[in-house]
């Protein structure tokens, strides 16, 4: 009895102290989410407040996802963080929310991405291809500044939005088929520039399908050129959304101005968290199938998979269409958005940013996927860009630096964060392949639980529930062991002295290294 | 009726002939070894069965079926599996997925499957799991199952190679040189386990093997491979008086007491 209630209070000791870091990492996040909450745009420091502030509560999930609690809890946590605190800040200033939201594009992305990349080793500098495909199959047939819907009147209503998010999938998928049959046999940098050349092509296309271009006055005009499409149509939302954001807006005192905008961000930005959660869970649940397994045995040794029975050809073609699928349902959901679309967005740099979202997050690894977005779209788009307003600011009111009496009006215009942009990045690239080559959040093999010894597990963890470090057979059987070792070097000496020529007796201590020096 | 039969393989690479016109069968249930000088053609030989090259000229018959020509995957399908000279193992993957991809083609694989996770799906993943760890415990490598194969020390890296091969269930396990490398302990245990593969698997084996203790040791039949042409072959006793074997591996003129 009196030791049952010393490992119950043992026990309660240990989950106060379990707690500790869940209780410090909500803390955190409510300290980094009100900081953020009284940020006044009108402050002189606001962008660098704001661009500190920010991207510490754009890890608070990562770092709930870290802690050592149930997973269900974590889920509880995380979408606490995502589906209340972040709608309120995107209240405060819509800015946020165009943030995340571009965000978990990339990060959906980045995850189709790692599918090809991470999982089956194929590197794929083409990518943005496929999201390409996605939007301007939502682009072309919505909006009129093409020929296919103005003579024919084949616009598509805005209600088949959902029709097509799924047509986008199909159409990507169908397109990474057509890119992988031709590069099956292709690996390593032959692939990388094959796939270049794909990425390219695309654009190429879709700048080249129109009647813009030629001089003939071609009538046929696809996508308008360079110019792109504008006009693209989103899909209906109800009317009872947008009352019921009107009024939940009101009543936490944070009424928006363009309340009908402010619905379509939120709804964008739903729909985006749910195709990247389920992005993230589709590349999961294939990695850790039978399926993941053969794209990994592909990366590791081709021939070898080959050999254990693994089909090559359909293995391959299988991981380009499921990577090239997620970027598919992006580019409807991003043509959409933005309401607009040209050749521009889906340039070589496109698809190298997606993939140093994949490289600095870990390849392989689906939580590094979506944090290496998060890290590359803030620096992109809010931190080095908030940089370049601070100091025009200070420039504004002739700030001069304390201690080193710099003015900051003399800080030179070229020298602008903003402008350095790509540097940064591969700053960034270089820095993270010396000091953390597999990533920021590298890829872990699967631990899986054996099965036959699981009954024994538990029971050895109850009867030693002292958490001896040391068992006594170890100790009872160390000695034992050397010996063994002992033996077995000596046989091995003997062996050794019997290869080599008698006139060169093995010198002592060559064949017998000294003792272990741990003593037991 | 032998489990594999091949007829007049030949493959030439450029001018250089490194299989010529070899006639080789192996019998059900049998432990036999293929041995030759380096550069004999065996590890080509090898290569041949189990598709990774196709030959120039003559057939493959596997277990009554004709498999030459045919792709590494459908011939491990027929029921061949391998390993491999210069280990390659999966490197990046822990010992269990090793054995998992082993056994990729008893499983049935389907994407749409992988992701709605239906109960079929999660029993043969156990069911598969459950497999793997009887297989591990046969080569002694249960108390490493989650360890990533790279980092596995050389003896254990061959026995999960065998491992691995043994997962696909073969009717014919082909051993490239199994023993490299290994101290005279290992050996011994390493032809027991051979042995065990034959006793308990019911499967067929044939090893290229460099150790004659291993050749003369555990196998039934041995063949003599030199420059791609069969030159002997018969119980290890017959081989090893052979007058043109004792010739490809010492030289012409050397005494038989060397081998």
């Amino acid at each position: 009895m009196a030791t049952q209630s010393l490992l119950q209070e043992r026990a309660s000791r240990l989950n106060w102290r379990e707690a500790l870091p869940t209780i410090f990492a909500i803390l955190y996040v409510l300290i980094v989410f009100s900081l953020l909450r009284s940020l006044n745009r009108a402050d002189l420091w606001f962008p660098t407040y704001s661009s500190i502030l920010f991207p510490l509560f754009v890890f608070s999930p990562f770092i709930i996802f870290a802690l050592k609690i149930p997973f269900a809890l974590r889920a509880v946590l995380i979408a606490i963080i995502g589906l209340v605190l972040m709608p309120i800040l995107g209240m405060q200033d819509s800015f946020y929310l165009e943030l995340i939201t571009q965000i978990a594009i990339f990060a959906a992305m980045a995850i189709g991405l790692n599918v090809v990349v991470g999982f089956a080793g194929l590197l794929d500098l083409g990518y943005v291809a496929f999201f390409a495909v996605g939007a301007y199959l939502w682009g072309i047939f919505t909006s009129n500044a093409n020929t296919i819907v103005r003579i024919s009147g084949a616009q598509a209503a805005p209600e088949l939005f959902w029709l097509f998010l799924f047509l986008g999938v199909i159409a990507a998928a169908i397109t990474g088929i057509l890119l992988g049959l031709p590069v099956l046999r292709l690996r390593g940098d032959y692939l990388a520039i094959v796939t270049l050349g794909f990425g390219e092509i695309i654009r190429i296309l879709v700048s080249n399908l129109s009647n813009i271009s030629s001089n003939r006055r071609n009538p046929i005009n696809i996508t308008n050129g360079a110019q792109g499409l504008p006009g693209i149509l989103s899909p209906p939302l109800p009317d009872f959304m947008f009352q019921a954001v009107e009024s939940l807006t009101n009543s936490l005192g944070l009424p928006v101005n363009n309340v009908r905008a402010f619905t379509y961000q939120l709804f964008y930005y739903g729909l985006v968290l749910i195709v990247c959660a389920l992005s993230a869970l589709i590349a999961a649940r294939l990695d850790n199938s039978p399926i993941g397994r053969a794209w990994t045995a592909i990366r590791e040794d081709e021939v070898a998979a080959q050999a254990m029975g693994v089909p090559k050809v359909k293995m391959k073609l299988l991981a380009f269409a499921l990577g090239a699928s997620f970027a598919g349902a992006m580019g409807v959901i991003f043509a959409a958005r933005n309401t607009f679309v040209s050749p521009e967005s889906f340039s070589f740099i496109q698809s190298i940013f997606i993939l140093a979202v994949v490289i600095v997050g870990g390849m392989g690894s689906i939580r590094g996927a979506i944090f290496g977005a998060a890290i590359v779209t803030l620096l992109n788009l809010q931190v080095l860009k908030n940089f370049s307003l601070q100091i025009n600011a200070l420039r504004n009111i002739d700030w001069v630096v304390p201690i080193i009496d710099f003015p900051i009006r003399n800080w030179p215009q070229q020298l602008e964060p903003a402008r350095y942009e790509r540097l940064v990045f591969g700053l960034l690239l270089i820095v993270m392949m010396i000091f953390r080559p597999s990533g920021l959040l590298p890829a872990k093999r699967r631990q899986l639980e054996l099965q036959g010894e699981r009954a024994e597990r538990i029971s050895e963890k109850e009867l030693t529930a002292d958490v001896a470090e040391i068992r006594p057979e170890d100790l009872l059987s160390a000695p034992a062991a050397i010996g063994e070792a002992k033996e077995a070097k000596a046989a091995n000496a003997a062996d050794i002295a019997e290869d080599l020529p008698a006139d060169q007796p093995p010198t002592p201590g060559e064949g017998l290294p000294d003792e272990p020096k741990e003593k037991p | 009726m032998p489990l594999l039969e091949a007829r007049g393989v030949t493959k030439r690479f450029g001018g250089l002939i490194a299989v010529q016109n070899v006639d080789y069968c192996i019998e059900p249930h049998t432990i036999n070894a293929i041995i030759g000088p380096n550069g004999a053609g065996k590890t080509t030989f090898f290569n041949l069965m189990t598709g990774i090259y196709t030959p120039d000229e003559g057939r493959i018959i596997f277990d009554g079926k004709d498999i030459t020509g045919l792709k590494p995957n459908r011939i491990n399908q027929a029921g061949i599996a391998r390993t491999f000279q210069n280990i390659r193992l999966f490197g990046a993957m822990t010992v269990i997925e090793n054995c998992l991809v082993g056994m990729h083609r008893r499983l049935h694989v389907d994407w749409v499957q992988a992701i709605l996770r239906p109960p079929a799906f999660n029993r043969q993943e156990r069911e598969a799991q459950r497999r793997v760890e009887e297989l591990l415990d046969f080569v002694g490598l249960r108390d490493k199952a989650n360890e990533v194969a790279k980092n596995l020390p050389y003896g254990d890296q061959r026995r999960l190679e065998l491992a691995r091969a043994l997962a696909s269930e073969p009717k014919l396990l082909l051993l490239d040189e199994p023993t490299a490398g290994m101290n005279p302990q290992e050996t011994a245990a390493a032809m027991q386990l051979f042995r065990a593969v034959r006793d308990e698997f019911g499967i067929t084996v044939l090893l290229i093997e460099h150790d004659m203790r291993v050749v003369m040791g555990i196998s039934e039949r041995v063949t003599v491979l030199d420059y791609g042409q069969k030159i002997a072959e018969g119980s290890p006793e017959e081989v090893r008086r052979n007058p043109r074997v004792i010739e490809a591996y010492l030289g012409r003129g050397s005494a038989a007491s060397y081998i």
